[in-house]
């Protein structure tokens, strides 16, 4: 089960965040803190699934974007690496070039969560 | 491109960017983007051009008081309301909360326009969660979306409801849902299957009578409303495999269309038809074939064909195929496939693809325990991983060592286990990793000296976050000892040597758990060691006390040890200066403890006695304090209050406040359940109530001190693992901590390993030390079988203990529970239910035996030989076929077996068991289903009758044996059941069966967590030529658990005041029973409902859930309607009970 869905910038700054389990919201700057520190300690050869806390973490980076995604157990680690490019994929159509959103103009995000969410309603359904 | 990407793009009409002022459709930036001008735009700017955290937060508290000041202005238009709810959005998720617009949010949803709606939804998905007060205030707003009648608007209404919704509330839109099942938009198809996917997670019982129409679903001719079912059917079949095998067929129809390539084009992902779609239906295929060879031959020619599909080299494909492996390792093997899949995982392993190693070795992990030659195969890249520089590949390569460790390879693989610690920082991982080390140790240890030093490295690495259950299983298996008084000792002995040799080094700092062990262990067995002054020893720990790192739970437990070890010694000059130092201490329990030291050591004999050597097994405490009854009876004598506990004192002090309680009662158990605890006890009346309270009050208090608690710790270490072998004697001459893989290569005598045939000529240096490596760590796995085998029944027997050592604290717990609510705030029905129930407990019996004449329909089929023994001839008919179902489930769906005649199926049946079971007289004259046979194998089989009697559900399971000698030790053994609750053990054991014979046992069942439907399962082991094992189990219904409860009108009344669980329904009647009377007979037959009285079209009924919760339920009729009230002191009974007469009404 999907616990979270995260994008955060290198410099630790959230874009977008939707939690599907209930977590407190001064706690949630924290667990992105950390997160982000978390995949930024890692090199492009190491694997991209981090097991953090009881739960397990599935990054994919794209340029100066992280996209996190807190997994259980039970996931399929692999499966949800490739949401989450589908994911980007459907932003990437819908902004017609989304690898320059965030490096220009971070503006779009909060109209993202929004299209975001209705678009990953759908893909989540399978998920979630 | 997928179709999510067309899907969204279609559904999402620019939703917010093209009404904005500022931003004309089709913009500078594309669809969705913000105009710079923007108020949003200019605030994440100025937050990007930041630079510090203190500005930024500034920055926001800044905005959120200007939006503060807008959304609750009167004059705010929807429109500049929707523009805030953005930004507060930004805000939250920038981690400043913002709850002065939850309202805002609500009443935007609410009156909006379509695009307002849309973000004001979106605003309450984000700012409320589950049990949010302000969410009941949406219902509403869902409620007329729902009966809208534009699309749109259905639509978002449905996303909410899948999102968040208040569980009270979903009898309010659940009728309305499920009018859309039937729509004709897919989309709206889709969504409804969500929203009641979500109800089906927060209140399974609610949504159960739809059963039938999640298989519409599930048939759709949309694939996306089709997808959307699985995810019910996952999470039902997770919980009830058994249910679902006839609809294996389907699935796996499904999954041979997806991987064919049936699906509409827009469903692939890179060319890869539905691969998450293909990935949820082959779990459900492990779920559903898990053990269960017929149903596993049905699908293995899809798994082969999926296997043989996802070759193309893409992640996704690997995804795929990482979920075919975990199937085809999950059903009943075949070994074609676990030879494809074999080749797999080895094929992921040996990937220079990092992240495809991972699941490599995930994959591996969990095949490895089925089958342990894997590990042989890959040993080599297994040792590469070890040293990966990635952790994670690290960790997870530990984990996979853990699931292979045995007797002979323990020692290497808990060394890497403790190098791995020795560099890991994050808790988390500290705390797994040293519970898996203790747990290996203690199972698998081969020697003393070895487990001691093991269990030292533990504490001091694990420091106090360690689980409590490490140290106090330690200390229990020291105290305990095993069979052997000798090696007792001896590892005594050892402990006692290596803490001594710990505390010799003066600025070692050690966590304060291992200095409480130690000090325990220096306390008990410090006398074992002879060489040593007890002097010195009292030295050490009187320095101890004085350091200020030292925590005063810690300073207890050296106390504690200081005591025992002066009751050995004639006379201490240490003890008296600790007696002097600590009399005046300020930490009151420190002075208590020094005074105690005092008197005892003026009193040595006393002392002696007091603590005896070796005595912390020996149980002294009377934990009832029977020895109180005497003062307690003289009190109440002279008429004191019993006693009550604080929260019960507190909530009479509340109901006295206030004319009107307007408090919900909460979970506590009411009158009823109390009273019948009390009447139910040996001795009657005050006295063995006081006692009772009293010594439950004293438990408490028990726990709270620093003893170890001893009851249901598991022992495993003991017998298990502690069997010296020969191979290790010799290892045992090595330092324990300083065993290199090389020297400890030289002691064993390892199987040579499959690989390592003809390569070693060529290797070099570094390979070679590899390669000892491996036949260190792979040692005893493969060819001999035989030890992984026994690992294996290692680990189901200790699951065993563990799972009933949680029952025993959870059955404790709600005694104690029972207790503390006895005598509560319903005063009167206190006296009169006992007398009540003593009155009617004959009337109950005849009016139960009457019920179940009756109860042939409600059961499902499955439970078909609830049947009672009364209507055997009448039923047979209808009845036969099903019973024989149960039997072979192969012709589950084929009609033909259905029709045979019955008159046949007996006669075969008969002809081949010929030991047909019969209760006794006792049991035949109550209440009982006919006799069922469970399952059998070539010498056993089972037989099962269920017997309702007044305070249990009996099961009397016969064992036949069926071979023509006897059968000696034959186990039954039910597993631990989630809902169920066996009263006494779980286990029973026939000492022998002779031939041709049949045995009975009875075991006395309670429901434990409400469900309307369960399984307890478990097993018979016997030994014939080998162990072998037949496993069954047992459909319990919660009509099995139900009892009338007879009570006069009054009663009722004030139990219904005080009862505060209650849900309402409306079922509308059929016309065989459109009279109350006729549809009340109905449920009082069918569900052993008690009817306490009929008025007009009113009528009120009583039962009770075993052993006492009671349940009351108010009808009422009114054109066609049956309107149900249930109330209860268990929020989940009513629903289930609900159901039931659901059940009943439609098929009566």
């Amino acid at each position: 089960m999907i616990k979270f869905f995260l994008m955060v910038n290198k410099q630790g700054q959230t874009r977008l965040s939707r939690y599907y389990e209930h977590v407190e919201i001064n706690k949630r700057t924290m667990l992105e803190a950390e997160i982000i520190k978390n995949c930024l300690s890692r090199s492009k050869d190491q694997c991209s699934f981090i097991e953090y806390k009881d739960f397990k973490l599935v990054y994919r980076q794209y340029a100066a974007l992280f996209v996190v995604v807190g997994i259980n157990e039970t996931e399929n680690e692999m499966a949800v690496y490739e949401l989450i490019h589908n994911f980007v994929e459907v932003l990437d159509k819908y902004f017609s070039r989304v690898s320059e959103l965030d490096v220009s103009f971070s503006v779009s995000e909060i109209h993202l969560s929004v299209s975001f969410w209705c678009t990953f309603q759908f893909m989540l359904s399978s998920w979630h | 491109m997928s179709d999510v990407v067309e899907r969204t793009l279609s559904v999402l009409p620019g939703l917010l960017g093209q009404h904005d002022p500022g931003v004309g459709p089709g913009g500078a930036g594309g669809p969705g983007r913000v105009s710079a001008t923007s108020r949003l735009g200019s605030l994440i700017r100025s937050i990007t051009a930041l630079t510090s955290k203190h500005e930024e937060e500034k920055l926001i508290q800044q905005e959120l008081t200007s939006l503060k000041a807008t959304v609750s202005a009167p004059t705010t238009t929807l429109r500049l309301m929707k523009e805030c709810m953005v930004r507060l959005i930004y805000c939250e998720m920038l981690g400043y909360e913002s709850s002065f617009g939850y309202i805002h949010a609500i009443k935007l949803a609410q009156q909006g326009n379509l695009l307002e709606k849309r973000v004001g939804y979106l605003a309450v998905s984000l700012f409320l969660h589950e049990n949010h007060e302000l969410l009941l205030l949406l219902v509403n707003t869902v409620v007329k979306d729902l009966q809208s009648t534009n699309l749109v608007e259905v639509c978002m209404a449905l996303t909410i409801v899948s999102q968040i919704f208040p569980r009270e509330m979903i009898p309010a839109v659940l009728p309305l849902i499920e009018d859309k099942l039937q729509h004709s938009k897919e989309i709206i198809r889709r969504k409804a299957v969500q929203a009641l996917y979500k109800f089906y997670l927060i209140a399974p019982n609610q949504v159960q009578h739809i059963h039938d129409k999640f298989r519409k679903a599930l048939c759709d001719r949309d694939a996306g409303v089709m997808a959307a079912s699985l995810h019910i059917y996952l999470q039902m079949i997770k919980e009830n495999s058994s249910g679902y095998k006839d609809l294996t067929g389907s699935f796996v129809t499904i999954l041979k269309q997806v991987v064919g390539g049936k699906l509409p084009i827009d469903f692939n992902y890179h060319s890869v038809p539905a691969p998450w779609l293909q990935i949820q239906l082959l779990r459900i295929l492990g779920l559903l074939g898990k053990d269960d060879p017929r149903t596993s031959e049905l699908m293995y020619d899809v798994l082969d064909e999926s296997l043989r599909r996802a070759e193309i080299n893409h992640n996704i494909t690997y995804a795929i195929l990482f979920e075919c492996v975990q199937t085809i390792y999950t059903i009943y093997p075949k070994s074609e496939l676990l030879e494809k899949a074999a080749k797999c995982i080895g094929k992921f392993v040996l990937s220079p693809k990092i992240n495809l190693k991972y699941l490599g070795l995930k994959a591996l992990t969990y095949v490895i325990q089925q089958d342990p030659n894997l590990a042989l195969q890959h040993q080599m890249t297994i040792i590469e991983c070890l040293d990966h520089p990635d952790p994670i590949i690290k960790r997870e390569t530990l984990e996979l060592l853990y699931r292979i460790t045995n007797g002979q390879n323990v020692i290497v693989i808990v060394q890497k286990m403790l190098d791995y610690l020795k560099e890991s920082k994050e808790e988390y991982a500290i705390i797994n990793l040293v519970g898996k080390i203790a747990e290996l140790a203690e199972k698998y240890a081969p020697d003393n000296e070895w487990f001691i030093q093991t269990m030292n490295a533990v504490f001091s690495v694990g420091g106090d976050v360690v689980h409590p259950d490490i140290p106090n299983n330690f200390l229990r298996l020291l105290a305990e000892g095993f069979d052997d008084r000798k090696e007792d000792d001896q590892l005594r002995m050892y402990a006692v040597q290596s803490y001594l040799a710990l505390l010799e080094e003066e600025d070692a700092l050690y966590p304060q758990k291992f200095l409480q062990v130690m000090s325990w262990v220096l306390g008990e067995y410090s006398s074992l060691v002879t060489d040593v002054d007890p002097e010195v020893i009292l030295t050490k720990l009187h320095s101890l006390l004085k350091k200020t790192v030292i925590t005063s739970e810690t300073k207890m437990w050296i106390m504690a040890a200081v005591t025992k070890i002066a009751s050995h010694t004639s006379c201490s000059k240490i003890v008296d200066r600790l007696i002097q130092e600590f009399s005046n201490s300020l930490d009151t329990c420190m002075r208590q403890y020094a005074f105690e030291l005092k008197h005892l050591c003026e009193d040595k004999a006393l002392m002696r006695n007091l603590l005896p050597f070796d005595g912390s097994c020996n149980d002294m405490v009377d934990a009832s304090l029977s020895f109180l009854d005497g003062f307690v009876a003289e009190g109440l004598g002279r008429g004191a209050a019993p006693y009550k506990p604080h929260h019960q004192r507190q909530e009479e002090k509340l109901s006295q406040e206030k004319a009107l309680n307007f408090e919900p009662y909460g979970l506590s158990f009411v009158s009823s359940v109390s009273s019948s605890g009390v009447t139910g006890r040996q001795s009657p009346t005050g006295l063995s109530f006081g006692s009772d309270t009293s010594g439950n009050s004293a438990e408490t208090g028990h726990k709270e001190t620093n003893t170890l608690k001893l009851e249901g710790v598991r022992r495993l270490w003991g017998k298990e693992g502690y069997l010296p072998k020969k191979e290790n004697k010799v290892g045992k001459e090595n330092e324990p901590q300083t065993v290199s893989c090389g020297s400890l290569l030289g002691g064993q005598v390892g199987d040579p390993p499959a690989l390592r045939s003809d390569q070693v000529a060529s290797l070099s240096e570094e390979d070679k030390e590899k390669q000892q490596l491996a036949s260190t760590l792979f040692i005893g796995l493969g060819s001999n079988a035989g030890v992984s085998l026994m690992g294996k029944a290692d680990t189901a027997t200790q699951k065993f203990k563990r799972k009933s050592k949680i029952n025993e604290t959870q059955s404790s717990e709600e005694a104690s529970d029972f207790q503390n609510s006895a005598a509560s705030d319903f005063g009167p029905l206190l006296d009169t239910v006992p007398i009540n129930m003593e009155d009617c407990e004959g009337d109950i019996r005849t009016r139960l035996r009457k019920a179940s004449l009756c109860s042939s329909d409600i059961v499902e089929d499955n439970l078909a030989f609830e049947t009672p023994q009364s209507l055997k001839k009448s039923g047979l008919d209808d009845r036969l076929p099903d019973s024989r179902l149960s039997q072979s489930s192969l012709f589950a769906d084929s009609n033909i077996e259905i029709f045979q005649p019955s008159q046949n199926a007996q006669c075969e049946s008969a002809s081949k068991t010929p030991l047909v079971p019969c209760l006794s007289e006792e049991l035949e004259e109550l209440t009982h289903s006919e006799v069922v046979e469970l399952c059998q194998s070539d010498a056993l089989a089972l037989y099962l009758c269920k017997v309702w009697t007044d305070d249990s559900l009996l099961l009397v399971v016969f064992v036949s044996n069926k071979t023509t000698s006897a059968l000696n030790a034959v186990n039954l053994v039910f597993e631990e059941a989630e809902h169920f609750q066996i009263l006494e053990s779980t286990a029973y054991q026939f000492p022998v069966i002779e031939a041709q014979n049949v045995e009975c046992c009875q075991k006395r069942v309670w429901m434990d967590k409400i469900c309307t439907q369960g399984i307890l399962s478990g097993s018979v082991n016997y030994q014939s030529e080998m162990e072998t094992r037949l496993e069954f189990s047992i459909t319990l219904s919660l009509v099995d658990f139900i009892r009338p409860m007879e009570m006069t009108t009054e009663d009722f009344g004030k139990l219904w005041l005080s009862l505060s669980n209650d849900v309402k329904q409306n079922i509308r009647m059929s016309s065989s029973q459109d009279s109350l009377p006729a549809a009340l007979s109905t449920l009082q037959q069918k569900l052993k409902l008690h009817i306490v009285d009929i008025i007009g079209n009113e009528g009120i009924l009583a039962c009770q859930l075993l052993p006492s919760v009671p349940c009351l339920l108010h009808c009422r009729t009114h054109s066609g309607m049956l309107a149900l009230w249930f109330r209860s002191p268990c929020s989940a009974l009513p629903d289930g009970l609900l159901y039931q007469c659901q059940k009943v009404m439609e098929e009566s």
